[in-house]
C-alpha cells in the first residue's frame, strides 16, 4: 500500500498575494480592453454634437486610472517578495541555484515533452512558472515606463514625469507607442497560456491550483510536502540547500 | 538651455532695425503692432514687447550665413511666404542674409568668396542658419559645394558663428533622406557639430512666423531662446498638435472620420483613425496655424503627418493609427503579430491538453488517488 497520496494542506498563497493577483488581472484586463480601444476606436454611429459625447475620453481615463493602480499594486507585490512567506519571496524569481534550473528541465520533460507521469513536486509555483512571471514583471516594469512616458505629455504630475527619458530611447512617441501596443499583445499571449497550465495543473495533478488563488490553500501529497524539492526551492531555507539526492526527481522512495 | 551670447557691439553709421523700417515707410503703429504679434507668438509678457520693441529700435544687423545642404528649400520657402510684411523686411533686409546660395545674385567664385568675407569680417558675430542635412556617407561626397563637402563647410562655418539654427525637418533629424535606409547617411546638424547650442526649429517646413519668431528671439534677448529636450524651442513646441486641435472635442466623444470622404469626414470629425499623428506631434499648427492663421492639414480635411518629429517618415504609414512593425516585413501590424501569436498560443494549448487526455490518461480519472498510485508503481518499477 501506498501512502503517496495521503494528502497535507499547505498555506501557500497568502491573503496579500492573492489580493495582488486578482487586482493585477483586473487591471490587466481593464488596460488591455482600453488599450485595444484606444488603438482601435469602434466607429460609433451617433447624430449627437461633439459636446455630447465623452466616451472616448472617460475609456482613456478609465486606461489611465487603472495604470496608476497597476503600478501601484505591483509596487506593493515588490514589498511583499521581501516581506511576504517563502512561497511569495523573491529569490523565487532568480536563477541563484542549480536545482532551480533542474527543475526547469523536468517540468519541461514532464509537463511540455511529457516524458514521464510522475507531476514536478512544487508547492508555489515551480521553477518555469517563477521564472514566466519574473518575464512578465519585466514586461510589466515596460508598460509602466512606456506607459507613463506617453502620459507625461497630459500631466503634471510627478509620477509620469519620471518617465520622460524613456521616448528618446525609442526615437519618437510613435514608436513608443507601437511598442506599448504590442506588449499588450504579449499579455494576451501570456494570459491564454496561464490560463490554460492552471487548468492543466488542476485537471492532470489535482493539487488544488486553481482555488489555491482563492483560499490560498495548495494540497500536497505528504512525502512531497515535507520533501525538499517541493518547498527547498520555493523557501531557500539555507541558501545552499543541499542538492537533493538523484532519486528526488522520480521520488520512488517509500514516505516517510 | 540658456546660452548667453555677447551682444554685438553697434557699429557706427548703421542704421538701426526701426530707422530702417521708417525709412522703408513703416509707421509707428505698424512697427508697434507687429511688435505686439510676435511677441504674442513667442509667449511673451507685457514687459517682454517692451524689450523688444527697445531692441528693434537699438539693434543693428546681424549679418547671416545661410547654408544649404541636403533639403527642398521648403524652409525658405515657407519664411519667404510669411503673412507679415515686416517679417520678410526685418528679418530679409535687416538681419541681412549675408550669404545664401538660394537668394544670392552673386555666384561662383564670387559666392564663395562673399561667405568667405563674411565669416572673416563678422568673425563671433554672425548668425549660421542651417538648412539640410548633412550627408557623411563617403567622405560626404553626395552634397558638395564649391569643390567641398557640407561637412567641412559646416564644420569651418560654425566654429565662429554667434548662434547656429538649424531649420526644418532635415537640419534637424535628417527628413526624408534619412529615413531608412538613408543611403547618403544624411546626418542631422546637431550631430556632426557635436557639443554646441543649436536651436531645432522642426517642421517641414516649420510655420513661417515660428521661424520670425525664433529670429525676433534672438535679436530681442541676444541669447537663444529656452529649449526642449530636443533642441527645440519651447515657446513653440510644448504642446501637441493635438492639444491645440479644434477637432479635439470630437476625438474625446469618439467621433471619428473613418475614412476619407465618408459623411463623419464631411462633419469634421476627429482624424484620428485616419492616421492623425497631432497626439504624438509637437508644433504650432494648432494656434499660429498657417499662410497667415489660413488653416493647417488638419482643418484642410488631412491628418497631421508629424513632421516636426524626428523620423517621421519611417513611422508610417501616414494613414494608419499605429505604424507598422518593424523586423517583419511590410504590412506586419502590431495587430497581425499578436493575433497570429494569442491564435498559437491557443492552439497550442489545445494541442497540449489532447495530448494530456492521451499520455497521462492513467493519472486522470475520476479516483485520482489511485490512478496515480497504480501509475507511480509502474513508475516505481525498477
Ligand atoms: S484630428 Fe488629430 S490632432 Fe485633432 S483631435 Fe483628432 S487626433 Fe488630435
Amino acid at each position: 500500500m501506498y501512502a503517496s497520496h495521503d494528502y497535507q494542506r499547505v498555506y501557500v498563497w497568502q491573503q496579500p498575494v492573492r489580493w495582488f493577483h486578482w487586482i493585477n488581472a483586473l487591471c490587466i484586463t481593464v488596460l488591455g480592453v482600453t488599450g485595444y480601444l484606444i488603438a482601435h476606436p469602434p466607429a460609433l454611429l451617433s447624430g449627437a454634437e461633439a459636446s455630447a459625447g465623452y466616451w472616448f475620453g472617460t475609456v482613456r481615463f478609465a486606461h489611465f486610472l487603472a495604470g496608476y493602480v497597476f503600478v501601484a499594486n505591483f509596487l506593493f507585490r515588490i514589498y511583499w517578495a521581501f516581506a511576504g512567506n517563502k512561497y511569495a519571496n523573491w529569490r523565487n524569481f532568480l536563477p541563484l541555484t542549480r536545482a532551480q534550473f533542474r527543475q526547469v528541465w523536468d517540468v519541461l520533460r514532464v509537463d511540455i515533452l511529457q516524458l514521464s507521469n510522475q507531476p514536478v513536486p512544487a508547492l508555489g509555483h515551480n521553477a518555469v512558472a517563477y521564472f514566466t512571471y519574473a518575464g512578465t514583471g519585466l514586461l510589466t516594469l515596460f508598460q509602466i515606463g512606456s506607459g507613463f512616458a506617453l502620459y507625461a505629455p497630459m500631466s503634471e504630475a510627478w509620477l509620469p514625469q519620471l518617465f520622460v527619458w524613456v521616448t528618446p530611447l525609442f526615437g519618437s512617441e510613435q514608436n513608443l507607442r507601437l511598442f506599448h501596443y504590442a506588449v499588450m499583445w504579449a499579455f494576451a499571449v501570456f494570459t491564454v497560456i496561464h490560463v490554460y497550465l492552471v487548468v492543466y495543473h488542476d485537471y492532470v495533478e489535482g493539487h488544488g491550483v486553481l482555488s489555491s488563488i482563492i483560499g490560498g490553500w495548495k494540497f500536497m501529497e505528504k512525502r512531497h510536502a515535507q520533501a525538499d524539492p517541493a518547498t527547498g526551492i520555493s523557501g531557500f531555507r539555507g541558501r545552499a540547500a543541499p542538492a537533493p539526492a538523484p532519486g528526488a526527481k522520480t521520488p520512488a522512495t517509500p514516505a516517510r | 538651455m540658456q546660452t548667453e551670447i555677447q551682444p554685438r557691439p553697434a557699429a557706427p553709421r548703421e542704421e538701426t532695425i526701426y530707422e530702417h523700417l521708417c525709412a522703408r515707410g513703416v509707421s509707428r503703429r505698424e512697427f508697434l503692432s507687429f511688435c505686439a504679434w510676435m511677441g504674442a507668438c513667442i509667449g511673451l509678457e507685457q514687459s517682454g514687447v517692451a524689450q523688444m520693441v527697445q531692441a528693434l529700435e537699438t539693434r543693428r544687423r546681424i549679418p547671416v550665413v545661410w547654408l544649404h545642404f541636403q533639403e527642398c528649400t521648403c524652409c525658405s520657402e515657407s519664411f519667404l511666404r510669411s503673412s507679415h510684411p515686416i517679417v520678410a523686411d526685418i528679418l530679409l533686409d535687416k538681419i541681412s542674409l549675408d550669404y545664401t546660395e538660394t537668394l544670392l545674385a552673386a555666384s561662383g567664385h564670387q559666392a564663395e568668396q562673399c561667405l568667405r568675407d563674411t565669416i572673416t569680417k563678422y568673425r563671433g558675430e554672425y548668425l549660421l542658419c542651417i538648412e539640410g542635412s548633412v550627408p557623411l556617407a563617403e567622405d560626404g561626397v553626395y552634397c558638395c559645394i564649391g569643390g567641398r563637402t557640407a561637412k567641412q563647410i559646416v564644420e569651418e562655418v560654425a566654429a565662429d558663428a554667434k548662434a547656429i539654427i538649424a531649420w526644418g525637418n532635415c537640419a534637424c533629424s535628417g527628413c526624408v533622406q534619412a529615413a531608412k535606409p538613408n543611403p547618403t547617411v544624411a546626418t542631422p546638424i546637431h550631430r556632426v557639430l557635436g557639443g554646441k547650442p543649436i536651436v531645432n526649429v522642426q517642421g517641414c517646413p516649420p510655420i513661417a512666423e515660428v521661424m520670425a519668431g525664433v529670429l525676433v528671439h534672438l535679436l530681442t534677448f541676444d541669447r537663444i531662446p529656452q529649449l526642449d529636450a530636443h533642441g527645440r524651442p519651447k515657446a513653440f513646441y510644448s504642446r501637441r498638435v493635438h492639444d491645440t486641435c479644434y477637432r479635439r472635442p470630437n476625438y474625446d466623444a469618439g467621433l471619428f472620420v473613418e475614412s476619407f470622404d465618408d459623411e463623419n469626414a464631411r462633419k469634421g470629425y476627429c482624424l484620428y483613425k485616419v492616421g492623425c499623428r497631432g497626439p504624438s506631434t509637437y508644433n504650432s499648427c494648432g494656434t499660429i496655424r498657417w499662410n497667415g492663421g489660413v488653416s493647417f492639414p488638419i482643418q484642410s480635411g488631412h491628418p497631421c503627418i508629424g513632421c516636426s518629429e524626428a523620423n517621421f517618415w519611417d513611422n508610417g504609414p501616414f494613414y494608419q493609427r499605429l505604424p507598422n512593425f518593424p523586423g517583419f516585413g511590410i504590412e506586419s501590424t502590431a495587430d497581425r503579430l499578436g493575433v497570429a501569436a494569442v491564435g498559437a498560443a491557443a492552439a497550442g494549448a489545445a494541442a497540449h491538453a489532447v495530448l494530456t487526455n492521451i499520455r497521462k490518461r492513467a493519472e486522470i480519472g475520476e479516483q485520482p488517488g489511485e490512478n496515480a498510485e497504480r501509475a507511480e508503481a509502474k513508475a516505481g518499477q525498477p
